[in-house]
């Protein structure tokens, strides 16, 4: 579904890699490792469609991508080193806002069988400036679980979290794959996925 | 034609190609410089109405003319470069602002020592200095705008982009200039204007506009030369460079 | 393309619920606006004709510079925190989400200029009628300056010193708001009739409302690469 063709990413006029081909089907997973500097997030904001690639090209359901995509806008969800959060709106009205920007619907209790598990439970009409770094990026995470989307973009997703959230995400990622979700995700420890799909590695920087 | 399209636009193909076009730009750009302006200081008939003092236009007209011309090149090339992700095409417009602002700098200055014996004064409000000052400051918006981005390709593409909201709004501008001077003309002083001219005066005027535009594609073609070197350095082609053409 | 508007109308909602809770920083563009009014009494002389002479200029000035210290944060604080990634990646049109932030920018910073300025006009003492074309001239003005500045404000957004260079961006884009404006507040004055140049500013706004989307869509994503 997502096919990755001869990408070469640059940063600054610096070509970082160059000639990764990539094809990921459904209840695939591909994680993103190497060293700093490799290249791991300018790749995932490529793929996103944040950047464009330096040379190659991407596809998804066998259509090439262009900017702003509405089908590829709704599908893939993309979290990266920010939570694009609001800090002096609440955590229901931010992921609210999120879900609407995705073309998602809102459901007042879908979020808070969400919140619950992350901790987050009674927190969600707290001002997100009120959260800790970690729960911020729990409240990030949550979109994960509200939007529905098929391909999951995420750039260090562990990061910030502790032990029980990340156990949660790898368990939230497995539901996913077994779902017949797709996932690229960019992470230096082990995500400790269980699910026996097919997985990728994208070395960089070697 | 496209073969020749995309050889001339790999670097060291155009970087070469560049090298030997400058002198066939140059050196007539040199010969009608100093002809025309013999011609125009000395040859030229003295104006009835405004003495030696007409003779500054044979710098001011075609500085202004460069001015305007110079916009107009830079945000085409910044359109072809935004929309054919063509790099030479950057490298062209980022060439072409500053020597565009220094015409339009020229044409400023030229016209205020044009002004001060016609007006008294070294500056008046008049309808097309007024519009050629918002015009440096487009420029100047350009450069800034592109010298302000440490990643050079989004500098090039934050400033290409710029430059073509700048020349759809130049009409509107102009137009609103215009507008705004015809209101407040003063009824004494007399405009920036060309006197009548006669042949042997204009023929040197001819002259000088070939001349700048011919020295401006010099300087235009050198500065896209060393545009092509920085933007390139680190590519091999380079070492093979030894500074001369 | 109920989506599209319900996700248009959730834009607008957070925006102003994010700067509504923050109201002091509203209210600054609006002090810095009658500040600068009271700078040119002091600076030139409080005599009732002087300051009739310069009064339109004057506040048409003062409303560019001011609508000038609201641009700055029109983006900035979405590309801090990241949601000006999420709002590129959403499969919305950015250019429809895009006038959206303006308009929304211009409720919040436009709007308050415009019902503050019958207000100072006093103090320039502007005749009656004059001030309510002024008025006019200025609501039909600053949302296509919040349009025009929006480019402006998005093709800097990523800059850390973004200020001093949206400052040269925006005001050379600004000069025919400014003379229209300023004639029309002039023509009333003399008390004839201020048509011409409303009409023109309506124009403006026509002009800028269809094109400017576009061009503030491809900077921001120029912005977030």
């Amino acid at each position: 579904m997502l096919e990755l063709r001869d990408i070469a990413v640059a940063r600054s006029e610096r070509v970082l890699f160059d000639g990764l081909s990539l094809g990921l089907g459904p209840g695939d997973l591909a994680t993103v490792v190497g060293p700093n500097g490799a290249g791991k997030t300018s790749l995932l904001r490529v793929v996103a469609g944040l950047s464009r690639a330096h040379a190659g090209s991407l596809q998804w359901r066998g259509r090439p991508l262009e900017p702003g995509d509405p089908v590829y806008g709704r599908e893939r969800l993309y979290l990266g080193h920010q939570p694009g959060l609001k800090a002096d709106l609440s955590v229901s009205e931010n992921l609210r806002f999120l879900l609407e920007l995705q073309g998602a619907g809102f459901d007042p209790e879908a979020l808070e069988t969400c919140l619950a598990p992350l901790g987050l439970g009674g927190l969600a009409h707290r001002p997100v400036r009120a959260l800790s770094a970690g729960q911020r990026r729990r409240v990030a995470l949550a979109r994960m679980r509200l939007c529905g989307s098929l391909l999951w973009l995420l750039d260090e997703p562990l990061t910030n979290l502790d032990v029980d959230g990340q156990a949660l995400v790898a368990r939230w990622l497995d539901e996913h794959l077994a779902g017949g979700g797709l996932a690229m995700v960019a992470s230096h420890a082990p995500l400790g996925t269980r699910h026996p799909g097919r997985r990728l590695e994208v070395a960089l920087g070697r | 034609m496209w073969l020749w399209f995309h050889k001339l636009g790999s670097p060291p193909h155009f970087y070469r190609t560049a090298g030997r076009l400058i002198p066939w730009f140059a050196i007539p750009a040199a010969l009608l410089l100093v002809a025309g302006t013999l011609g125009g200081l000395v040859i030229a008939p003295a104006d009835y109405e405004q003495g030696d003092g007409f003779r500054i236009i044979y710098v001011h007209v075609p500085s202004a003319y460069l001015a305007m011309f110079g916009y107009v090149a830079m945000a085409i090339a910044a359109a072809v470069g935004l929309i054919w992700r063509m790099k030479l095409a950057f490298a062209f417009a980022a060439a072409c602002a500053p020597v565009g602002a220094a015409f339009t700098f020229l044409c400023l200055a030229t016209g205020s020592l044009w002004g001060k014996p016609m007006w008294g004064v070294w500056w008046d409000w008049d309808g097309r200095m007024t519009s050629m000052l918002v015009l440096l400051f487009l420029y100047l918006g350009v450069i800034a705008l592109r010298g302000a981005f440490d990643d050079a390709a989004k500098g090039d593409r934050a400033a290409a982009l710029l430059a073509i909201v700048g020349v759809v709004n130049i009409p509107i501008i102009k137009f609103s200039v215009d507008w705004w001077n015809t209101l407040h003309q003063p009824a004494t002083l007399s405009k920036l204007s060309a006197p009548s001219m006669t042949m042997d005066m204009l023929g040197w005027l001819l002259v000088m506009i070939v001349g700048h535009m011919l020295f401006f594609a010099a300087v235009v073609t050198l500065r896209l030369r060393g545009e092509v070197l920085l933007r390139e350095r680190g590519a091999r082609w380079i070492r093979g460079v030894d500074g001369r053409a | 393309m109920s989506g599209m508007l319900a996700a248009a109308l959730a834009l607008a909602r957070r925006d102003l619920r994010a700067a509504l809770r923050r109201w002091g920083e509203l209210a600054l563009p609006l002090c810095f606006f009658v500040i600068v009014l009271t700078l040119f009494p002091l600076g030139l002389a409080p005599e009732r004709d002087t300051l009739a002479a310069v009064g339109p200029g004057v506040l048409w000035v003062a409303a560019l510079l001011a609508s000038l210290l609201a641009l700055e944060s029109l983006f900035r604080s979405d590309m801090d925190d990241g949601s000006m990634e999420q709002l590129v990646l959403s499969p919305q049109p950015l250019a429809l989400m895009a006038l959206v932030k303006a308009l929304t920018h211009w409720l919040m910073s436009g709007l308050p200029l415009v019902l503050l300025t019958p207000l100072v006009a006093q103090a320039f003492y502007l005749p009656g009628n004059a001030i309510w074309v002024l008025a006019l001239a200025l609501f039909l003005a600053t949302p296509t300056l919040s349009l025009i500045g929006a480019v402006a404000a998005a093709l800097t957004a990523s800059l850390r010193r973004g200020a001093g260079v949206l400052g040269i961006l925006v005001l050379p884009l600004a000069v025919p708001l400014l003379v229209f404006g300023a004639r029309a507040t002039d023509l009333a004055i003399q008390g004839q009739s201020a048509a011409g140049p409303l009409y023109l500013l309506a124009a403006l706004f026509a002009l800028a409302v269809t094109l400017a989307p576009l061009a503030i869509a491809a900077a921001l994503r120029i912005s977030v690469d």
